[in-house]
């Protein structure tokens, strides 16, 4: 059957298997490796992307009933072929060790911010309880967030 | 039968079921949350993000707003639905719960006709409720408490962890400053949400004094008897509901307003 999609601003239509998951959809079909694949049960947040504007999590989604809804995925960041703000202050502060959760933190850092957009600490925590980094990089992430809130750096 | 997939799609990850078809009822117009006199109308696809967003139900009913802030990670609120935590029926979720505390009406729907259940008798056990399989949960319908103060207490071993036990707890205030209404519900302590008349009557009528409080806490905790598991206890869970329920009530007596 055929999912439709908006894929990071570009529609898309998809012949997939009326059992396929988002997450399948974008990294077996469609080779879009920035989502990773975690616990497949919705916890760990590595698969983050934002639906219409809010996060989900891709392995708990069938891509049969996308319905045309707008998909945005870690790629959809990118800016005339540059990184976006939150990636550079991720990188100055250290925020990334192994990698694997950071996808899903940046989306869901940025899905956040767009409806609060002057958290304090203690919000940006809550805001990303959610999405576990088995690195404990806990700090270095809540560090880089706190300064993109406040300068954008 | 998918709506925000959020129960449906880990069981079929886990192949606890393998169904043949899986019809998704995302296009049904029941995603709506309808406001009346005296009463709330949510549809059974109102997903969880908007019970906490919704400036209306945090005026008619916000207690709906705080247990929706418990309910799983971000991800889970985006996409799970009211509906969908009734019929998945997980006696540690906290929707169940505060209908269960609320009185809440369930509209009910099949090919052949509808009926509305009450809260309190649609639980019929773990994941099990009274829906015939050809049926359908079309929304619930909350009375509107905007007098009553409320609080949502939850124990849980991490952030977004269905509950080891929570309390739903609702009280409002009379001319005098003496408890008018009391709703008490709890989850995590038994095959279904657990109604507490012991406690609402323990208030009841009554000055609420910390020592009221504790005397209805106490009533409370008296009537469980909850499972233990591979975690923790029955006679711990119990325990931490009398100190919870205590702090429940606690907290929603400071929101009540008095008439």
């Amino acid at each position: 059957m055929i999912a439709r999609l908006v894929l990071n601003g570009r529609p898309r239509d998809v012949d997939v298997r009326p059992n396929q998951t988002l997450l399948e959809l974008l990294r077996d079909t469609l080779g879009i490796f920035d989502v990773k694949e975690g616990c497949d049960e919705g916890v760990c947040g590595v698969c983050t992307v934002l639906l219409d504007g809010r996060p989900v999590s891709a392995c708990l989604v069938l891509a049969a009933g996308l319905r045309g809804r707008a998909v945005l995925t870690l790629r959809g960041l990118e800016r005339n072929g540059g990184l976006h703000p939150l990636q550079e202050a991720f990188i100055r502060h250290g925020a990334v060790q192994c990698g694997f959760c950071t996808p899903g933190m940046l989306l869901t850092t940025l899905a956040f911010l767009a409806r609060e957009p002057r958290p304090d600490r203690e919000a940006i925590r809550a805001a990303l309880e959610g999405n576990l980094c088995r690195c404990t990089g806990y700090t270095k992430i809540v560090d880089a967030v706190e300064a993109y809130v406040r300068g954008h750096a | 039968m998918l709506a925000g997939g959020q129960s449906l799609i880990p069981i079929l990850h886990y192949r606890l079921a393998r169904p043949r078809v899986v019809i998704d009822i995302n296009a049904l117009p029941l995603g709506d949350i309808a406001l009346d006199d005296g009463r709330v109308g949510i549809g059974a696809l109102v997903r969880y993000h908007q019970l906490e967003e919704s400036a209306e139900l945090a005026r008619r009913c916000p207690v709906l707003a705080e247990a929706a802030r418990l309910i799983g990670n971000v991800r889970v609120r985006t996409l799970g639905t009211v509906g969908g935590s009734l019929v998945h029926a997980d006696p540690a979720a906290e929707l169940p719960a505060v209908v269960t505390a609320l009185g809440a009406r369930l509209a009910i729907a099949s090919a052949s006709g509808r009926r509305t259940v009450a809260a309190r008798e649609f639980f019929t056990g773990p994941l099990t409720t009274v829906l015939a399989p050809d049926e359908i949960v079309t929304g619930v319908d909350v009375p509107a408490m905007s007098a009553h103060g409320w609080a949502v207490e939850e124990l849980s071993r991490r952030a977004g962890d269905f509950a080891i036990v929570a309390v739903v707890a609702l009280v409002s205030l009379d001319r005098r400053g003496h408890v008018d209404d009391a709703r008490v519900a709890f989850g995590g302590v038994g095959d279904r949400p657990v109604h507490a008349p012991a406690a609402e009557e323990a208030l009841r009528g009554r000055e609420p004094t910390a020592e009221t409080l504790a005397r209805a806490a106490q009533a409370a905790r008296e009537a469980l008897d909850p499972p233990s598991d591979a975690f923790v206890s029955g006679a711990y869970r119990r325990h931490v509901a009398g100190v919870l329920c205590r702090r429940a009530l606690a907290r929603a007596l400071e929101r009540a307003r008095p008439r």
